[in-house]
């Protein structure tokens, strides 16, 4: 076989096994893992044919606690997992541990860590359906991976800002940037090793673990009323403050100080707020959990900050939680007060409406998610459950009951995995927690919702003396039952806000003269300047982010503040942790349509305002249960409004016509050029590898064309002996020969598309055409594909030479480099659009993989899939051989395009706040109304962005939601909408606007906005509106300065980086001028920047440099079993290259290892496995694996990088004096060239612009 | 007094005008219903799976659109009348127009068939503001025509 290349045998096992888990088929999911598994997949599958069955299953185990479940364990988590999940190895293990505990064992974290984690976060979530829950036990263990969404990591970070207040002073400013910092540290990869970074990790772990307080609130009413009983443990709560005190005040000072450890939190809700016995469910569950995650964490971080807190230890905040006497005596009235209007309230309730409601109401959520299934037969299987508990002991799975239902503390989980340095933290904790929980361990009781605000008033005087304003408004918010109130707290924090003194974001920077702007640790997304609740309530910025995370008060302001104004999307991310909801009343507003969301307000028990559109709507009794809590009459605590992002299973109202089945087209491309090429030989065994995880059920079906001047068709209908190939020469008018039999089910006729998947590769060796009749063979495929929809894969290796949509070659090669004018960046016809919106018409998505040697007009071919949802892989010079490099980047590439997750026939709809507009969006899609767009297929690695107008001044509120709903098929052929919200304050003064840029979502808007201006207009045009938008935006910044600092180049410290940002953009493959650029890597380049997410534009546009010679343990985090050192970030320059160095260089899809020629010995001999830097080859893909220290670090860092991203990144190792270097140098962007500024020479000419 | 031709070139001009008015109107309310569309709030109930109604509303709107060309050409028609009929002055009202005409043609997307509306890029906010006051000012345009062919026509006529 022809995948000879090493990319062929995967280098590392666990990658295998990752993909396997991204599969979405059981089959493939058993072979990859383990055997066992395989038995329950099959179960499950014999459940019911859909994917549904996992929520129906989840209700199965809600009930019945006692039965022992393996069987709906694994299904749910091996759906889940497929769907959600995108890649970490690591991930594949922790699912494999879930779905057997024997094997669990193996894993470093042990089941009950995960375990432990999903039940807190369920009970958290509340209402979440059971499966919901057991996603998040697997997943979490996970969130330390850049993809996941660790909701509770981000929580954490929240909340802990948010506790802070708006900064109301300097320090508490720097805090809450630390808590940035650290969360986003949770979901990425690099990690900087700094201690200072470490303690900060470990305080967004604290938050993490909020939830999980918050779960044991809810349980005690009673609480209120009960002093404060219980004993604590005094050792912990010591423990937990002096970690606290290490770090700053500040930052624990609101509610999320405690959580810092989970122990912590458990014992001060446990002694302050509540009386019950509640918290100590979460105690027992915290200690499982805790051990687990101990052990792999001990890092040098730990210890430190373990020091720091003892030494910083205060006796008082032991014995007393409450610190502040003043503090004390307010939270317990609060919190009387609202115990007793609780009460009333469900006394109301009780009175007013009957029991049975309630009942009805659970089925509905644990109801299968069939939608077959009729609302009867859930609410039997409902019945059958004996027990009420049976949700916790769902999510604790297999575990005794006592542990799941503990599962409160999901935050274990996040903060050591997400934070290698936070890790230590909890460890500390970790270990007096233990004894608690044993004693505490009690069933769950979910009791009564909420007493929140009142725990979180007591624990917020804990932490911090500092702020005791900011926890009584915390309080308050938390009851959403009060109209206004959240809009009242979040303008209270506004104010405070413009009281403080200037935050750290504000601080100016003096660009000419800050010679390292580049901080050593990855940019996180800033925090939006929300009280403690919304903050933790608030979506994901992995899948949601605003440039402006303060949005200005008018169109006015946000002119003066001369930024782009945009939403960045990744809807379909793979998550860790989601809530599924299945009710049979998805609630939603009756007069704008948006769904029921965590920033609503009740205006009582009955009622709901509307946060976008402000109408008052009913609640429908069936949301007046709360399942997860079973109880009734507590609407706020329903999942829906505990989480921001959640998915809904779709009733029939939403949908046009029977859910699609997943229907794959192959369309190949087979004429001499490509056959010389060798694709068809990686794609056919990456078919082969992965035919059986390809996402689908039973009903998948797929097909094969094949053109050169002709069209192929096969014929692989079940019971022919082989497959028939069947030619339709006349391409003028192309028919389909036989309807019926050409799309075929994957499951009826697998033998015969084996064969033909074998015998593909040898079909056309000899083959003498070279015409390629692409567009005839599009048409073709879309007639195939019109009645179902689905995907079509389009593999062309050059341009189309025949019938409809011929091409011709626009490229002249002597204007790659010119400086003036890059003409065709905009199709040459519009065949290819209009096939695409016919496409999109009919549900189909057309993907488009390029691996061609010459031009091949991209710009034109590209139209296919953008307007019709599809995406676009390039692969120039591609040839199996002569560039193996390549080659492996296809087949990797394959393996997860065809085993990724896919939703089809989708629609997103983006709502916002009256008075704010969608302006433009970016992405691949058909626009169908000014806020809808359709989605033929929408796949995890897709990203879209917004821009936004103010039309309507925002004086009457003090803060606007975004709302974006995504419907689609899921491969298992339910209908399912995800919803994130996010939510953002007001602010009115133009210093505001300036502190919340987030100046790498402001980037990615730009690079949209450029790429749409270099078509429309010109790229020169461009590249001056990329100047202009810094020149203006930091005049405008000047200007708002006192004079003394006019002459100077001044930046907030939140834009500090935006100035190197669109330098980098300037000198991106998309918008350069002056260096030699093909006309298709330029198009290409552009593609992905309107099509990738985010956080893979960013590495993109700017890459991270590592030294990776002196690798250390030294800040290292612990990723499944491995250490993976955690180097720090270097400017992209190469007065940072030592000759005595080797670098690592990681720009997305490429990394680059650099060799400097005096590079130690030591170095290459362990690493690179040769004895001396002469005889390392010029080609060089992978890193051998040698027995060595470093190269096991080297090689770990490699690997945690690359699990960072859906697509496996290609190596290359470039020596000192290879001519290959060039690649490499073009990225430090911050050298002069030829033809670009330095970075410093960029400043210079933007601050001559600014004085002009 | 004498039925000229110019006459006649008025009197078409004003029964085109008349229909010219109709089609921006038309037009007018066509990009309002794209604009306006998520506002309709009977609409938005199923607006994530569009009805047969809405597939009936883009129909008229995309008809709506190809209405462009007939304009143009009915407007260059009547330009070129007033051309013959030696008519300078109102020949010289019309040239801008003309001109924007020509030029907003030669201008427009890449596109095989007539037309001049992009169905991809229509709903970007900044070419809908575009097209939405473009349709205004037509409007206004036409019915000031219209009454100066009617006064041109019955100056013609009378004198």
């Amino acid at each position: 076989r022809a995948p000879s290349s090493p990319g062929h045998v995967p280098p590392c096992p666990a990658n295998f096994v990752v993909l396997v888990e991204m599969g979405f088929h059981h089959a493939s999911q058993n072979a990859g893992i383990t055997g066992p598994a395989q038995n329950q997949m099959q179960v499950l599958s014999g459940y019911g044919l859909h994917h549904q069955n996992y929520i129906a299953s989840s209700g199965h185990y809600s009930q019945g606690p006692g039965k022992m479940t393996s069987l709906p364990l694994d299904t749910q988590c091996g759906d889940y997992y497929s769907a959600l999940y995108t890649v970490p190895t690591q991930n594949v293990t922790v699912n494999t541990v879930n779905q057997q505990p024997g094997a669990q064992q193996m894993y470093s974290r042990g089941p009950p860590a995960s375990h432990i984690v999903g039940s807190t976060l369920g009970s958290f979530q509340g209402a979440a359906s059971s499966a919901s829950h057991l996603h998040t036990s697997a997943s979490q263990p996970y969130s330390s991976f850049v993809n996941h969404y660790n909701s509770p990591a981000m929580y954490s970070a929240n909340s802990s800002v948010a506790s802070q207040g708006f900064p109301s002073t300097c320090g508490h400013y720097a805090v809450s940037t630390v808590s940035n910092a650290a969360y986003p540290s949770v979901s990425y990869p690099s990690l900087p090793a700094g201690d200072t970074y470490g303690q900060m990790f470990t305080s967004q772990s604290a938050p993490t673990i909020r939830p999980v307080k918050d779960n044991s609130f809810s349980g005690q009413n009673t609480a209120i009323s009960h002093p404060l009983p219980l004993p604590h443990p005094p050792s912990q709560q010591h423990q937990q403050q002096q970690s606290l005190s290490g770090y700053n005040t500040l930052t624990w000072s609101a509610p999320g100080l405690p959580s810092t450890q989970d122990n912590l939190i458990r014992n001060h809700t446990g002694s302050l707020a509540v009386a019950n016995n509640n918290p100590t469910i979460t105690d027992s569950l915290s200690c499982p959990v805790m051990q687990n995650v101990q052990p792999p964490k001990s890092s040098p971080v730990v210890s430190t900050v373990l020091s720091g807190s003892s030494s910083t230890r205060t006796p008082p905040t032991a014995n007393h939680p409450v610190e502040p006497v003043t503090s004390v005596t307010q939270p317990s009235e609060l919190l009387q007060q609202k115990g007793m209007q609780y009460g009333e309230y469900v006394n109301n309730q009780a009175s007013s409406a009957p029991t049975p409601l309630s009942s009805t109401s659970d089925d509905e959520e644990e109801e299968e998610e069939d939608e077959e299934a009729g609302v009867d037969s859930s609410s039997t299987t409902s019945s059958a459950s004996p027990m009420p508990n049976s949700y916790d002991a769902l999510e604790g799975g297999s575990y005794p009951d006592m542990l799941s239902s503990s599962a409160s503390s999901p935050a274990p989980d996040p903060a050591p995995e997400p934070d290698p340095a936070s890790a230590p933290a909890p460890v500390s904790a970790a270990a007096p927690v233990i004894p608690q929980p044993s004693k505490m361990a009690k069933p769950f009781g979910y009791g009564y919702p909420t007493l929140q605000p009142g725990y979180q008033n007591t624990t917020a005087p804990l932490t911090s003396g500092v702020q005791p304003s900011n926890p009584v408004y915390s309080g308050f918010q938390q009851y959403p039952q009060y109209p206004g109130v959240n809009q009242l707290s979040s303008s209270l924090g506004g104010l405070s806000l413009q009281s403080s003194p200037q935050p750290e974001s504000l601080r100016p920077v003096n660009l000419t003269q800050e010679r390292n702007i580049l901080p050593m640790t990855p940019v996180w997304a800033p925090v939006p300047n929300l009280n403690a609740d919304l903050k933790k309530l608030n979506c994901s910025p992995d899948s949601f982010r605003c440039t402006l995370t303060n949005i200005p008060q008018t169109q006015a302001l946000l002119n003066k503040a001369k930024l782009p104004l945009g939403l960045l999307l990744h809807p379909f991310r793979d998550l860790t942790q989601l809530p599924v909801i299945t009710s049979n009343t998805i609630v939603r507003c009756r007069s704008c349509r948006t769904y029921i969301n965590p920033f609503v307000s009740f205006i009582d028990q009955r009622r709901w305002k509307c946060n976008l559109c402000y109408r008052v709507n009913d609640v429908p009794e069936e949301f007046m249960y709360n399942p997860l809590t079973r109880s009734y009459g507590e609407p706020h605590k329903r999942p829906e409004v505990q989480n921001s992002t959640v998915e809904f299973i779709a009733s029939s109202d939403y949908m046009l016509r029977p859910p699609q089945p997943a229907v794959y087209l192959f369309v190949l491309d087979v004429s001499h050029n490509a056959v010389e090429a060798g694709y068809l030989t990686i794609l056919c065994q990456s078919l082969l590898e992965n035919l059986d995880k390809l996402p689908g059920d039973s009903r998948t079906r797929i097909g094969f064309m094949t053109f050169d001047s002709t069209i192929h068709f096969y014929n692989l209908q079940e019971g022919l002996s082989q497959p028939q190939m069947l030619i339709v020469s006349d391409i003028d008018d192309v028919f389909l020969p036989t309807p019926d039999s050409l799309l075929v089910n994957l499951y009826e006729s697998k033998e015969l598309i084996k064969d033909l998947l074998n015998a593909l590769p040898n079909m056309f060796t000899n083959t003498r055409e070279t015409h390629s009749a692409l567009g005839p063979a599009l048409q073709a495929a879309f007639k195939l594909m019109s009645p179902t929809g689905g995907r079509v894969s389009v593999f062309q290796t050059q341009l189309p030479s025949l019938g409809a949509g011929l091409l011709q070659s626009r490229e002249d090669p002597n204007q790659r480099s010119s400086t003036k004018v890059v003409q065709h960046l905009g199709p040459a016809t519009d065949f290819y659009k209009k096939l695409a919106l016919d496409c999109s018409g009919q549900q189909t998505a057309v993907d488009l993989f390029l691996l061609s040697s010459q031009y091949s007009d991209l710009a034109s071919l590209a139209c296919m899939s953008k307007y019709s949802a599809g995406c676009i892989y390039y692969y120039p010079s591609f040839h199996y051989t002569h560039n193996p490099s390549q080659a492996e980047k296809l087949q990797k590439d394959l393996k997860r395009y065809l085993t990724r997750k896919i939703g089809f026939e989708a629609v997103m709809r983006i709502r916002c706040t009256k008075g704010l507009s969608m302006h433009t969006f970016h992405g691949n899609f058909f626009v169908r109304s000014t806020d809808l767009l359709s989605l033929a297929n929408i796949n995890p690695d897709a990203g879209f962005a917004v821009q936004l107008s103010i039309e309507e001044s925002l004086t009457d509120t003090s803060l606007v939601c975004f709302q974006t709903a995504l419907l689609y098929t899921s491969s298992k052929g339910e209908r399912r909408i995800r919803v994130h919200t996010l939510c953002l304050p007001v602010v009115s003064s133009l210093a505001d606007v300036y502190a919340g840029v987030d100046v790498q979502a402001a980037i990615c808007l730009l690079a949209n906005m450029a790429v749409d201006r270099s078509i429309s207009s010109s790229l020169s045009d461009a590249r001056d509106a990329l100047v202009n938008a810094v020149v203006d935006s930091l005049s405008a910044y000047g200007s708002t300065l006192s004079n003394l600092q006019h002459s100077a180049l001044m930046a907030p410290s939140s834009l500090k980086l935006f100035p190197l940002y669109v330098l980098a953009l300037l000198k991106q493959k998309a918008f350069r001028t002056g260096t030699s650029t093909r006309l298709d890597d330029r198009v290409y380049a552009m593609c992905q920047i309107k099509s990738q997410p985010l956080v893979h534009l960013m590495r993109m546009i700017h890459p991270n440099l590592y030294r990776i010679d002196r690798l250390t343990d030294e800040g290292a985090i612990h990723v499944n079993d491995r250490v993976v050192p955690q180097p720090p970030l270097q400017k992209l320059s190469a007065e940072k290259l030592t000759r005595e160095g080797a670098f690592l260089m990681d720009c997305g899809s490429v990394f680059y290892i650099w060799v400097g020629k005096g590079c130690d010995n030591n170095f290459i001999e362990d690493v690179l496995g040769y004895p001396n830097f002469a005889s390392v080859p010029q080609k060089m893909t992978h890193l051998p694996e040698l027995d060595t220290l470093s190269s096991e670090r080297a090689r770990s860092f490699i690997t945690w990088l690359r699990d960072s991203r859906p697509l496996s990144p290609i190596l290359h190792i470039v020596k000192d004096e290879s001519p290959a270097k060039a690649e490499f140098f073009q990225h430090l962007i911050e050298d002069r060239t030829e033809a670009a500024f330095s970075y410093y020479e960029f400043l210079l000419h933007v601050q001559q612009q600014i004085c002009k | 007094m004498a039925f000229t031709f110019a006459a006649f070139c008025y009197m078409l001009a004003l029964l085109l005008t008349a229909a010219l008015i109709f089609f921006a109107i038309w037009h007018i309310i066509a990009f309002d219903e794209l604009k306006t569309d998520y506002k309709n709030p009977i609409d938005q109930c199923n607006t994530l799976n569009p009805t047969v109604e809405k597939v009936k509303k883009i129909k008229r709107v995309k008809i709506a659109l190809k209405l462009v060309l007939p304009e143009y050409l009915i407007h260059a028609f009547f330009c070129v009348m007033f051309l013959c009929a030696a008519e300078w002055l109102t020949l010289g009202l019309n040239m801008p127009l003309l001109a924007y005409h020509i030029w907003r043609y030669m201008s427009r997307p890449v596109m095989s068939g007539p037309g001049l509306y992009d169905p991809t890029t229509i709903m970007n906010a900044d070419i809908l503001a575009y097209c939405q006051k473009e349709g205004w000012c037509k409007l206004a345009f036409y019915l000031l025509a219209f009454f100066y062919y009617l006064y041109g026509m019955i100056y013609l006529v009378s004198s």
